[in-house]
Parts: C-alpha cells; structure tokens; sequence
C-alpha cells in the first residue's frame, strides 16, 4: 500500500522522514561496504526484476488475482540491508516516475516496505530457514506484508483519517488475504529460483549475514507485530490514542513544548494557527533537508578519507 | 508503457523545462509542504493552487488533458478513504483528502513532465541523497524497462497458450515458475553488466560528467514558485 | 605484428566443466578473423581470456606484453569487447555518458572525455544520440553506440560476440561497412557465414574447447558444413 500525498498529517510524515532518512544512510554506507564491484550492477537488476515481478499476476479467487510485493523475496536473495536500499529505489521511483505514492509520504512508505517489511521477512527467514525452510520463507512473506499495511493504516488513523472500527477490521482481514498471497508467492519464487539459480541464495543466504542470537531476533519479530498490531488497535478504539491520553490523564501533564511546532495542528484551531502550521511545515523541510544533506557529506567525506 | 509519454513530455523545450532540475526539485517542496498542511475547510486555497498548476501546464506546453487523467490515477485510491471519511462522519476532510492526493499528484507529475529523469536524480544527489542510493536508482530505471518487457513477453506467452481452462494451482504454480525464470535471466544479466563494466576498466567507483551551474532564472523560478505556493497557503 | 598471441590455454568453469582444452591461436595487426563454432563449444570463455575478465591457465601475451594481473588493466585498454547483448554493455542513463565511461576509468578529464566520446560516436555513425537514453535506440543504434564506446578508448584490437544478432539486414550491411573502416585488427564470435565472409580473411572452428580447423572463411564453412541454407545439391 502506498500512501499518497495528502493522507498524512504532517507531524506524521514529518516525523517519519526524519527516521527513514537517516537510515536509509546508513543502511547504503553499509550495503555499500558490503559489495564489491558488482554490486550496484546486481542490486539495480534485481530492482527492475522485482519492478517486472509484480506485473505477474498470481490467480487467487475467482476473477481476482494478486501479485508479489517482494520485500520478504529480496531479503532472502540480496540480505536485508541491501533489500532495504532496493526497495528504497523501487519506492522512490514509484513516487516520482508512477506517482504510486507520494514525495512527501515517501519516508512512510520507505519506513513500512522498506525498512520494517524487509526486516519482518527476513527475521523468518534467519531464525527458522534451516529447520523448517518452507514455513519460514511463508512467514517472511507473510509477515512483511502485514507489518507494512498494518503500519501504513496506523499511519493514516494516526492522521486523523477517519475509519469505522468495521471498516478497519475489514481492511485487517484484506491485509491478512494479501499477506497470505504474499507468503505463498514468496515460498514459490524461492523455490523456482534454488531450483534455477541454486548459486543465487546461497551466496547470500544466513551464513553470510551478520550473525545474531536467536533470542533477539524472537524479540524483534515480537515487538515489530506488537509495534504494529498494539498501535493499530489503540487507533481504532473511538477516537483513538488521543482518548487513550486522555484517560490516562496523559495530555495535561505533556510539556506544552511536545505539542509544538508540529503536534495537533490538523487537530484543534487551524484558523488562528496558520503562521505556526506553515512555519511548522516549512521547518520540518529545512530539516529533511539538512539531515539528509548533512549524512550525504559526513559520509561522502568518510568515504573520501 | 506510460513512463515512456512522460519521458517524451520532459523533452520538450517549453521555459519550465529549461530550469534547472534543483529549482523545480525545490519548488516542488515547497508547494507539498503547502498543500499539505492547509486546513481541509480551506476551498478557496485548494483552487489557489489548481490556478498555479493549470498555470504551470500552459507554461508548460504539455498536453493538459492527458497530464490530468494521469494524475487522475490516484483518485480511485483516495476517493475510497474519501468515501470512507464521509462515511465516518468527517465531509470537508473527506473532500480535502481527494484534493490534497490529486494536487500533489500533479505536482509531481509537473515536475517529472519537464525534467529529464537524470538531471532529476543529479539534483536528488545534490540535495543530499546518498550516491550509493542512487547509483541503484539509476540502474533500476535503466533495467526497468528491459526486464519488464521480458516479464510482458512471458505473460503473453503464458496467455497465448492458456487455451483449456486449468486448475487455479497449475496457473499458479505457473506463474511462480515464471518468477523463477525472471529472476534467472536478471541475474545473469546482472553478471552481464559486470562484466561489461570491468571490460572497460571498472575500478568501482562512477566517475560522472560535469554538470550543469545554476543561472539567475532558475533561482527566479524557484523563488516565484515558492512564494506563490506561500501565498496561497497563507492568504486564502 | 602480432597483436595477439595465445599458447595452451586452459579454463574449466567452477562447475567442473573443461571450456578451453588447449588453445593455440594468434591475431596479427589489421587482421580480421571470424570465430566459429557450436553454441557452448568455448568462443565466448575464449574471448573473454583476452583482457583478463576470465584467467586460465596457459600464456596470453597482448601486443607483445604477457597478459597477468598487473597488466588488466593496460590489456583492457588495449582490447575492445563488444557484447553480445548491447543492454549488458549500455548500463549508464545517456549515451553520451556511457560511451564517455571507459576514458573517466582511464583517468581522463570530463571536458576531454566529452570530446573524444564525440569523436567517437561521429566515427561510428552516431553523432545525433548524445542525451538520448540507451533504452529508446534501436538494436542498430545500441550495437554502434556500444562499439563507439569501445572506440573511445583507442583499442588496438576490436572483439566482436555475435554483432549482427538482432540486427535488421540494413543495420548489418551498415555494421559491415562500420567495420570495414576501421583500422583495428578484428576478433568476430558469429555464427553468421556471411557476414564472416564480408569481412574476416580467416576462420577458426571451435569444438569442446578446442581450435578443430583453420582456413579461409569458405573453407570452414564448406568443412563443417556451417551455413544456415539448407544444402541445395550443386547444379551440374
């Protein structure tokens, strides 16, 4: 799913760029470190393969059919730092090229399908592939695909998009059809591919990745399906976190600082707060802007050294 | 396939196009920002910027009505969390919602419409986006269209022999297998290009050719645009 | 002179596969001549010895100089490669920036490398396509934009993988004629008698690894019956 410009409020899309910015820096220095020269030729063919893939269109139900996403797929191929960058590349010229997404709303999207739903479809894969190679490369699918929609829906409902809670359990249960698609997709193409390019998923298959225990990588799988599950349910109880807040007694003991430049501006008085809305946009611009330009040339000048 | 329209549109030689890919990069910023954060009651701003971008269009030269039914495609998208929103109770943020997506759409669509696609991603590095990143970019646009044409001839091979009706399992096994070969032929492919590379002295890093400089028009343009976009916000 | 000079070289592929078994050949300079031989009987391995993509075992000397690790690089100055899928080898956004590639790996500035890719692409027919993006030219124009940058960087000696596949018969008579005017001494892959027999004074025919014959181009394609005309019984 990917959000549009204008779905997003934006202390949500501000925020966001502003967490997927920075690692998609660090995760190209890493990938980057990580190839040799062949790796840009690699990871750009594999973006345009899984670019072609999802053109492919998998029968599902009667007159309907589904098509891969390929985050889980790619992480299993490539590893899941170099997943992260391809499908960074594959969002970024969605958004421009295909206006698939918006330029604003691209830290979203980047932060749901290319950093959280690379990462829910490897953990899979790393913990359970040799055991029970078939039900993990399943669960990449599966589970990647669940985390970014149930991420990109918490997104919306935190923007103030308003759902019946029927509607969100519908739109739950959809994403629970495409995740299964995606699963078996995934658990497919894995298999056509070990069987033609056998070379492929060994050479960058678990033995070669970073290595990590067990019991965090449990952790992780848990708290990205609480961090997407939890939130999503908060947002869909009546008027949401804001309630939530409310009931806690949270909001009064907020430090009014918290609230500005960027907190409930879509919420309460936007006659009397344009100034401070606009200045809040344009802010949360310049620093995009620097953030980025700044990362570029600490590590253009790291490279350099 | 679209795309190709849109890189013949950026071609052309209209005043817009001749900007400098950083000032309309710039600019487009600014106006999303706008967009975005204007109130959903606020109608008339919503027209302030449908002015600038017919506007924009006529300055332009392209074909205003096919640039509108492309940026169209998003509509169908959000006017379903549109109808949602009425549905739940919200009307002005429900229109508002199908306004923001299609003017940012446009906006978007604008931009990519008058700029060559590489002098876009010059100005993406420029602004800061890792080199590594967009060397991908660059090399994924490029394979783009060759491997696509490849996954579109299989398709209409697979078609052209799907006479019998087959159980939905075959079909899908299918087409997985058709993933398969995909990924098969990319990759050699990939290793292809590698070679290709290193045969003309690859050493790993992309040496690029100079680049254009900013001229007093384009900062112009990006102030004008900028400040127009401003405007419309904060006036209307 | 000889500009090639290959005694005994072998290769298996990682698999275990035996490609080379023993290949003795040499190229003199301005001197063409045409590979033959089934697909899979070892041309390409072979050729991709030449400037050291591929190392096997056995002596390769290029214009007099021992091919090893340290002279790659000199050897891939030396030694043009066309490939056979001229999608692998234009892997840059514009033409002009990829046909500028090898020289910016060779250390050259910008500005001259903009001008000798000029040169280049005028020299192979090409001066019209500068910022045109690889993927909009034709099978032609790719297969001489991809020989201009191969050009540009001053080869003494040109590889050809099967140039003429997917050309149309103009764009392959104006191959021929390309070639014809160019200084270099010539290695063609093909399969395509012809066109070998337009341009090549000399043919070999590979067979498991193996050099199995030697001779004019008629004479080869007589022995090994290498044509793709069916037979027709001579007339008496």
């Amino acid at each position: 799913m990917h959000i549009p410009d204008g779905f997003l409020s934006p202390p949500v899309w501000v925020t966001l760029d502003l967490a997927s910015a920075p690692a998609v820096a660090i995760l190209a220095r890493r990938a980057q470190q990580g190839t040799d020269t062949s790796g840009i030729p690699l990871l750009g063919v594999m973006g345009a393969f899984v670019f072609a893939a999802q053109m492919i269109n998998f029968p599902v139900g009667p007159g309907t059919s589904g098509h891969l996403v390929g985050s889980a797929l790619l992480s299993m191929v490539v590893g899941p730092t170099a997943a992260a960058i391809v499908m960074t590349a594959i969002l970024a010229i969605q958004a421009f090229v295909f206006q698939d997404g918006g330029i604003m709303a691209l830290g979203a999207n980047v932060f749901n399908m290319a950093l959280a739903g690379v990462l829910a479809g490897y953990l899979p894969y790393r913990l359970w592939s040799r055991h029970w190679r078939s039900a993990a490369i399943f669960a990449g699918g599966f589970l990647s695909v669940l985390t970014s929609a149930c991420l990109a829906l918490t997104q919306l409902l935190f923007s103030g998009v308003r759902m019946p809670p029927k509607i969100i359990w519908i739109s739950i249960g959809l994403f629970a059809v495409s995740a299964i698609i995606e699963g078996a997709i995934t658990l497919g193409a894995v298999r056509a591919i070990e069987r033609l390019q056998p070379s492929s998923t060994e050479a960058w298959g678990p033995a070669t990745q970073v290595r990590g225990s067990r019991v965090i990588g449990i952790v992780a799988i848990a708290a990205i399906v609480l961090v997407a599950g939890g939130v999503l349910f908060a947002s869909a109880a009546p008027d949401g976190v804001e309630k939530l807040a409310s009931q806690l007694g949270l909001k009064d003991q907020v430090p009014a600082w918290l609230h500005s430049p960027f907190a409930y501006y879509e919420a309460r008085g936007f006659e009397s707060m344009w100034i401070r809305k606009a200045t809040a946009g344009l802010a949360g611009l310049v620093l995009i802007f620097f953030a980025c330009s700044a990362l570029g040339r600490y590590f253009a000048r790291q490279r350099s050294a | 396939m679209h795309h190709v329209v849109v890189e013949r549109w950026s071609r052309g030689s209209s005043p817009l196009h001749m900007r400098d890919a950083r000032s309309k990069l710039g600019a487009l910023l600014v106006f999303l920002i706008a967009v975005s954060t204007t109130s959903p009651r606020a109608q008339l701003a919503f027209a302030g910027y449908a002015t600038l971008l017919l506007a924009a269009l006529f300055a332009a030269r392209l074909p205003l009505l096919s640039v509108l039914t492309r940026a169209a495609l998003v509509l169908p998208f959000s006017a379903t969390f549109a109808l949602i929103t009425w549905w739940a109770g919200d009307p002005a943020r429900a229109v508002s919602l199908a306004e923001k997506s299609f003017l940012s759409g446009l906006a978007v669509l604008l931009t990519i419409a008058t700029t060559p696609w590489n002098d876009l991603v010059h100005a993406l590095g420029w602004m800061g986006v890792p080199r590594f990143l967009l060397l991908v970019i660059q090399f994924v646009y490029r394979y783009l269209f060759v491997i696509s044409e490849q996954a579109q001839h299989m398709r209409l091979a697979a078609i052209s022999r799907e006479g019998a009706r087959r159980a939905r399992s075959v079909r899908f096994r299918a087409a997985t297998g058709a993933v398969g070969v995909l990924f098969a032929r990319s990759w050699e492919r990939a290793e292809g290009i590698h070679r290709a590379m290193l045969a003309r002295g690859f050493t790993g890093h992309f040496l690029s050719l100079e680049r254009p400089h900013f001229h007093a028009a384009d900062i112009l343009f990006f102030f004008a645009a900028a400040s127009a976009a401003v405007t419309v916000r904060l006036a209307l | 002179m000889r500009v090639i000079d290959v005694r005994g070289l072998r290769y298996r592929y990682p698999d275990g596969t035996q490609a080379l078994d023993g290949i003795d050949f040499h190229l003199d300079a301005g001197e063409c001549v045409a590979l033959f031989g089934a697909n899979g009987s070892g041309k390409t391995t072979f050729v991709l010895h030449l400037n050291g993509l591929l190392q096997g075992e056995g002596a390769i000397e290029i214009c007099g100089r021992p091919l090893t690790r340290e002279t790659h690089a000199d050897a891939r100055a030396k030694v043009g490669l066309v490939f056979q899928d001229s999608d692998e080898q234009l892997f840059l956004p514009t033409v002009l920036e990829d046909v500028a590639f090898g020289l910016l790996n060779q250390g050259v500035a910008p500005e001259q490398a903009v001008a000798q890719a000029r040169t280049a692409l005028q020299q192979a027919g090409m001066s019209g396509l500068l910022g045109k993006a690889p993927y909009h030219l034709s099978s032609g124009e790719k297969r001489r934009v991809a020989i201009a940058g191969v050009l540009v960087m001053q080869p003494e000696i040109l590889i050809l993988d099967e140039p003429t596949t997917s050309l149309d018969p103009p764009a392959q008579r104006g191959l021929v004629d390309l070639l014809r005017s160019l200084p270099q001494a010539k290695l063609l892959v093909t399969h395509d008698a012809a066109f070998a027999s337009a341009l090549a004074t000399r043919a070999v025919f590979f067979e498991r690894g193996k050099i199995v014959g030697e001779g004019s181009v008629d004479e080869i394609v007589r022995r090994f019956n290498w044509s793709a005309q069916a037979r027709i019984p001579e007339l008496r």
